[in-house]
């Protein structure tokens, strides 16, 4: 007996945006079904990985992770050039978290010198962030995005305490923006809305419904992720219909699971393999619910989930 | 295809006779439709609607145990594509390859490290859950050793024996019977052999097929032999193909009724780089895998994969609570910072991974609210003066302390005159509204 395969199609479609500019331009989203269900639909665009690189050494990461990048973690040029030629990165993520008051409070002109130099260097798309401090993030966004005029990158994120000021810095100066709500389809959309009323153009915009690690609710932002895409392509939602963004390293490296060594715990098995796969099972996971963009910091972890979107393809 | 309500009315006895519990026949079709009641509540309905109703109302994915005794699993029986919509009812199972071309001393550690996998996780104990015997040498004798060894070492663990030679399946089957095991590799080839031999050993039958339209072929064909436990594979391998023929398996049992693929789906990770492995495997616990095979056991690898069925597979109509005691975060000692907060999972989360993060060892009491976040439950009255001094105050944690200082969630500065009035000798200090800004905090103390 033949099976007929019950296909679904939708009304809605993610938006496709472009980021960086020369021949490393990427773009993300473009698709008018779920995540890799390209056997039903259109999914034009791969998912995107941007590798982490922070502003000052990362001495509050893991030593498995500090160590991968020792040799260049004290000059965020020299990270982000050995991410993007030695280790293949599709993008980098800069974190300035040296801009928060509590760790080394780096003046926003400062922090903006450090965009403008990592920029200059290097060829694939950047997007830039903020240490997460709704306040502070204002003043060194704005910079920022002055430092990055025309250079299509993204910057982020706005909050629900912060997102005119730099919604309107990412506005002036031509930018992708990340909005970040918390675990909420609802809160997602409503800044969603908030930004486009600004006159913010919703085809630059970037969702991140907040992301989590495995075993840390993961299963939150999962579902969200689950509800924003499908309300987006089966209700035809233009206000969630941005690509989606799982900022998924900064969450995974802070767990006990990618920490505590095997010694202590010898049920947990090896710390090494245990820490790499914690990162790429959360992240491969937001693949499958509805990201279109990941943020990761261990290169294997990076390396798994690039064979993982390989193998997706059918 | 279910049955609406009303077409389940027309076929009850219409007397409204209440012996069902319900009010009117109405009614119970309705809950019926639902699947809230069962048909055996009615004690009139005819055989011929019986029947019919019988066949609409099983469930659209069949229930299958695997394995007996207190491992035995769970597999089928789901309701929806999403977890959102409700909760993802029985939890995938993880089988470890073993195949019949290792020396009985390699086949002995596989065996071993299945039965010493069990960890203790939130207070569920998970473990990997079966065995699946690989014919990989194509000869019965080994198949036949290998399953007499499995029977010998883990007698309790469920076991899916896989060959497509009739002959080997039944002496393998012989090791087990009473077990319900599974026998996977039914194919266009050898089915009514293979249907026999599930039969006579009362075992499921493992459905293996090259594709959709062979698998629901195969299965319509088993069922017709006698066989109504089984377990299917389309032949999808690669992860998006696994993605893919999964999907619409799941859809089609669910969406369109189609009884042909109504049954739990087997899929197959193993992979020789074993961190793909992880993702792939994955991949079939997030999207309608019920037995994930696997190629090794590894610690890791099973910390991360029980970790993701346990988060996929919560109910998210109910606020994930951790239980209500004084945790210890790093060694702290009589000089350590005593600090509160409420029962839900994401807040405590929170709270305990920036305290460990900054490594000042500190107390955590985590207080019963119900799995309410600080601020909703201080709303809802759980998170109040009286409740927090009650609790300290029977957690007799006051005695490890040099001083009695208790931190409260800046969201509640409110309360702490009223809980220094309820806890006497108690000094209660604010501390941050958020939980990224405990770092500073407590390193502001130490």
């Amino acid at each position: 007996m033949p099976f007929t395969p019950p296909k679904e199609s939708y009304n809605g479609k993610i938006f496709e945006l472009a980021l960086g500019s020369g021949e490393k331009a990427l773009a993300i989203g473009g698709e008018n079904v779920l995540s890799f269900h390209g056997f039903e639909g259109s999914t034009p665009r791969k998912p995107v990985i941007a590798m982490e690189v922070q502003d000052i050494a990362p001495a509050d990461w893991p030593q498995t992770v500090q160590d991968v990048y020792k040799d260049v973690s004290g000059d965020p040029v020299a990270w982000a050039l050995h991410c993007q030629d030695k280790l293949g990165a599709e993008a980098i993520a800069l974190r300035l978290t040296g801009t928060h008051p509590d760790k080394g409070d780096i003046s926003a002109e400062q922090a903006a010198a450090t965009v403008k130099k990592v920029l200059e260097a290097i060829k694939v798309p950047l997007i830039i962030l903020g240490s997460n401090h709704a306040e502070k993030d204002t003043a060194v966004l704005v910079k920022a995005a002055e430092a990055a005029k025309g250079s299509n990158c993204v910057i982020g994120k706005a909050q629900e305490a912060n997102y005119k000021t730099i919604a309107a810095a990412a506005m002036a100066n031509d930018l992708k923006l990340i909005a970040m709500s918390e675990l909420d389809i609802n809160l997602s959309k409503q800044l969603n809305i908030l930004i486009t009323q600004m006159g913010f153009d919703r085809e630059k915009l970037i969702t991140d419904p907040m992301c989590s690690a495995l075993s840390y609710g993961l299963e939150y932002t999962y579902s969200v992720m689950e509800r924003i895409k499908l309300a987006a392509l089966a209700q035809n939602d233009p206000v969630l219909q941005p690509p989606m963004l799982a900022d998924a390293g900064m969450y995974v490296w802070k767990v006990k699971e990618t920490q505590a060594p095997e010694a202590g715990l010898p049920e947990w098995g090896s710390l090494a393999e245990r820490g790499i796969a914690w990162e790429a099972v959360t992240a491969s996971s937001f693949l499958v619910s509805g990201a279109d963009m990941l943020i990761m910091r261990h290169p294997a972890a990076v390396e798994a989930v690039k064979k993982f979107i390989a193998e997706m393809e059918v | 295809m279910a049955l609406t309500g009303v077409e389940i009315f027309k076929l009850l006895p219409k007397t409204n006779c209440k012996k069902c519990g319900q009010p009117t026949c109405l009614a119970f079709a309705m809950k019926l439709a639902q699947r809230q009641v069962s048909l055996d509540q009615c004690p009139d309905v005819s055989e011929e609607s019986k029947q019919k109703l019988g066949e609409a109302s099983a469930p659209p994915i069949r229930p299958v145990t695997l394995g007996a005794g207190t491992r035995a699993v769970k597999m089928g029986e789901e309701t929806v594509l999403f977890r959102h919509e409700k909760k993802f009812v029985n939890p995938c199972a993880f089988a470890v390859k073993i195949e019949d071309t290792l020396s009985e001393a390699d086949a002995a550690k596989k065996i071993d490290e299945v039965l010493a996998s069990e960890i203790d996780r939130v207070g569920q104990k998970l473990r990997v859950d079966a065995m699946f015997l690989s014919n990989d040498s194509g000869d019965a004798a080994k198949l036949e050793a290998l399953a007499k060894l499995a029977a010998q070492k883990a007698p309790d663990v469920p076991v899916i024996i896989s060959t497509v030679n009739p002959d080997a399946a039944g002496a393998a089957l012989g090791h087990f019977s009473g077990k319900n095991a599974v026998l996977y590799g039914a194919n266009a080839g050898n089915l009514p052999a293979m249907a026999e031999k599930a039969k006579a050993a009362k075992a499921a039958l493992g459905i293996a097929a090259k594709n959709l339209d062979e698998l629901s072929d195969l299965t319509e064909k088993a069922k017709g032999l006698g066989i109504e436990d089984m377990v299917i594979d389309s032949g999808a391998r690669k992860a998006g193909e696994i993605l893919r023929d999964n999907t619409y398996i799941r859809r089609a049992a669910l969406k369109k009724g189609i009884k042909q693929v109504g049954y739990p789906v087997i899929n197959f990770a193993e992979r020789g780089d074993e961190m793909l492995e992880s993702l792939v495997a994955g991949l079939a616990v997030k999207k309608y895998g019920s037995i994930v095979v696997l190629g090794a056991v590894r610690k890791w690898k099973d910390l991360v994969l029980f970790s993701l069925r346990q988060n996929i597979y919560t109910d998210p109509q109910v606020p994930m609570q951790v239980q209500q005691k004084v945790y210890k975060i790093g060694e702290p000692g009589p000089k350590s910072p005593f600090l509160i907060t409420t029962n839900f999972s994401l807040t405590y989360f929170i709270v305990s991974g920036e305290i460990e993060n900054c490594k000042v060892p500190c107390r955590l009491a985590v207080m019963d609210s119900e799995g309410l976040s600080v601020l909703t439950a201080w709303a809802a009255g759980k998170f109040t003066a009286s409740r927090i001094s009650q609790f300290i105050t029977e957690s007799g944690i006051g005695e490890e302390l040099e001083q009695k200082e208790l931190i409260i969630p800046g969201y509640v500065a409110i309360l702490s005159g009223a809980i220094e009035d309820k806890l006497p000798g108690w000094k209660i200090t604010v501390g941050p509204r958020e939980a990224n800004g405990l770092p500073a905090f407590l390193k502001a103390r130490a």
